[in-house]
């Protein structure tokens, strides 16, 4: 029954709106705080007739998730955190072979094993390429569930389009909240743009090999600026962000995800105070919504920066706006839970110009 | 009398073989086995369903001599790839062509998991007891004595632990129907390969499981002996640590004949 409401966690409405999305293959090893998902899509996957398989590892799953992505299908994997750092490799290989997949990341705390709590801690991973080589992967966060399922849609598009791998960077927060949401209609997988470029065996073709392994060193510079292009072409489609009260705000709070939602909160209470604050939230971390973000800070005093991860998003922040405006920073590291209080109290420190949370960034 | 010759085709290049001159070294067990998986793939009529997964190794290159779709895997992550193939494209033929270094070390979890989860997948696994293509540094299936470039005074096992016999932990699998140790350094050999390949591929066809043939190959550059010495060696050496014969067959194929 589509468009019905329903209670769900955030990881399970990412399998039920990839599943939406043509997504038929999932691969996926058991980690915190993301098992929600592989464990939904067990028997999702079987009921819509697509394949899940629990991989003995994560390096096996994101591989198994290539071969299929090589077959021409939708698909998917998933983990978190210190599971993403050993699906590196195959990322690497998969923007080489211009393989689409979709990567779910619901981050915890780290470094290391860290622990289960939510975090931010992997932007730096997620937007700078964990992997070797020179290549970028889209990046997109949702801030609730009912959003989760408009870039899940997205993220399976984008990863189509350019034949990409895109990134969904989530938390141990959203990841695990239930909110109520509505999903869109299946989509009709026979109507996805064909994919001349699979592998499904040479019947009345010639054979065709993808590979990342390019010896001659004008091959491989060439294919470099092939890959480059795109990324140049992804930059300039693909940036999304939400602007919220920033008509009229002298401070503007930039952050992503669960601090955003966070942020947002905080932003309503202080509105009521009569402070002028507005929030920035850019939905895709890579590409970055720079121009935006900088035309916003010629505009407005103060830009404050608040992340789960000790000033990782904050150095796109001050690529954007440089010395238009000055630039604060409130970064909780990873495994913490704050409130919109703790937020509030960092806003008011900067109207205040006590300093007492948070740091001003010398630019 | 008749003076016009005739002219029968009684040998030739397989259909499934490109054209090109292979990097191999000469000696080197690569073309042969090559060759053997393109007949079989010829006379089962299987080309233009296969996907192929070739290693990183000295056969990284493959895609350049097998006119079959293939894609490269990461070192040691064939049989992953190949799974996620199969699952989505059953009715298509998929065989992994892996070397030592690529199945027994990097790739041992990746190659038991497949096994076991019994893929209805071909493993072509050769094994020359050394890593060819970053030049003769020691393998998980190096010989105790054997010397390596990082085990120059030869492999010892209080400080390189054993020669991995994986092909018998593969046997040990559920999930696994048929293993075969085979040679490629004589043509009696060769021909017992060829049998072996082509009852792995057949596994497959029916969907009994997962089936693996290991072939012991001479690699005269990086042992540093004549194609002679190392085919010899092959035989003579290599076969008391890797016994040639079938390790597991639970197809009932013969029992049928």
């Amino acid at each position: 029954m589509p468009n019905e409401r329903m209670l769900m966690r955030g990881s399970q409405v990412v399998g039920e709106a990839a599943v939406r999305a043509g997504c038929r293959f999932y691969a996926g090893y058991p980690i915190t705080p993301q098992n929600e998902l592989p464990e939904y899509l067990a028997s999702r996957m079987f009921e819509v007739g697509g394949t899940f398989i629990q991989g003995e590892s994560e390096l096996a799953s994101i591989n198994m998730t290539l071969g299929a992505a090589a077959s021409g299908v939708r698909t998917m994997t998933s983990s978190a955190s210190q599971g993403i750092s050993l699906k590196q490799e195959a990322i690497s290989f998969m923007c080489g072979q211009e393989l689409p997949v979709v990567i779910v990341n619901m981050m915890r705390g780290g470094p290391g094993l860290g622990n289960i709590g939510p975090s931010g801690g992997d932007y730096f991973q997620a937007t700078r390429g964990g992997g070797n080589g020179d290549y970028r992967t889209p990046v997109l966060a949702g801030a609730n569930c009912q959003e989760l399922v408009d870039i899940t849609f997205l993220a399976f598009d984008i990863a189509d389009k350019y034949r990409t791998p895109v990134i969904l960077l989530g938390d141990g927060l959203i990841g695990q909240v239930a909110e109520p949401v509505v999903f869109p209609d299946f989509i009709n997988i026979e109507k996805l743009p064909k994919k001349d470029w699979k592998l499904d065996g040479c019947l009345g073709r010639e054979a065709r090999a993808i590979h990342s392994q390019i010896l001659d060193a004008q091959a491989l510079y060439d294919h470099n600026m092939h890959l480059k292009k795109k990324y140049d072409l992804i930059t300039a489609n693909e940036q999304r962000w939400e602007e919220i009260s920033t008509e009229d705000a002298e401070v503007v709070v930039v952050a992503y995800g669960t601090p955003a939602r966070l942020a947002e909160s905080a932003i309503e209470e202080l509105r009521s105070e009569g402070m002028p604050v507005g929030l920035f939230r850019p939905i895709t971390l890579w590409p970055y919504p720079l121009k935006p973000l900088r035309e916003l800070s010629k505009r407005v005093k103060k830009i404050a920066v608040f992340e789960f991860s000790l000033g990782q998003m904050l150095e796109d922040v001050i690529l954007s706006v440089g010395e238009r405006a000055e630039i604060f920073f409130y970064g909780v590291p990873g495994g913490v839970i704050t409130t919109p209080d703790d937020v509030a109290q960092f806003l008011r420190s900067i109207n205040k110009g006590d300093a007492k949370i948070g740091l001003r960034i010398e630019v | 009398m008749n003076t016009e010759l005739t002219f029968r085709k009684v040998f030739g290049r397989p259909e499934t073989l490109t054209d090109a001159v292979t990097h191999y070294c000469p000696g080197c067990g690569h073309s042969i086995a090559h060759r053997l998986v393109a007949e079989c793939i010829d006379e089962f009529g299987l080309r233009e369903k296969t996907i192929a997964v070739p290693p990183v190794g000295c056969a990284v290159l493959a895609y350049d001599y097998f006119k079959v779709d293939m894609i490269e895997a990461p070192h040691g992550r064939g049989l992953a790839v190949a799974t996620g193939i199969k699952r989505v494209q059953p009715d298509k033929f998929v065989f992994t062509y892996q070397g030592d270094g690529d199945l027994a070390a990097i790739g041992t979890a990746e190659t038991i998991h497949a096994a076991n989860r019994g893929e209805k997948l071909t493993t072509i696994y050769i094994n020359n007891g050394i890593y060819g293509m970053t030049g003769g540094q020691m393998a998980p299936t190096t010989l105790i004595g054997m010397k390596a470039t990082t085990a120059p005074m030869g492999r010892d096992p209080r400080l390189h632990g054993y020669p991995l016999d994986i092909s018998r932990m593969i046997a040990l699998c559920e999930g696994v129907v048929y293993v075969e140790r085979c040679s490629l350094a004589s043509v009696k050999h060769i021909k017992q390969a060829k049998k072996a390949i082509r009852k792995a591929f057949q596994c497959q066809l029916d969907e009994l499981g997962y089936a693996l043939v290991e072939l012991l190959s001479p690699c005269p550059t990086n042992w540093k002996m004549s194609s002679r010495d190392a085919w010899d060696w092959t035989n003579t050496e290599m076969t008391k640590t890797y016994p040639l014969g079938v390790l597991k067959d639970t197809t009932g194929y013969e029992a049928k004949k």
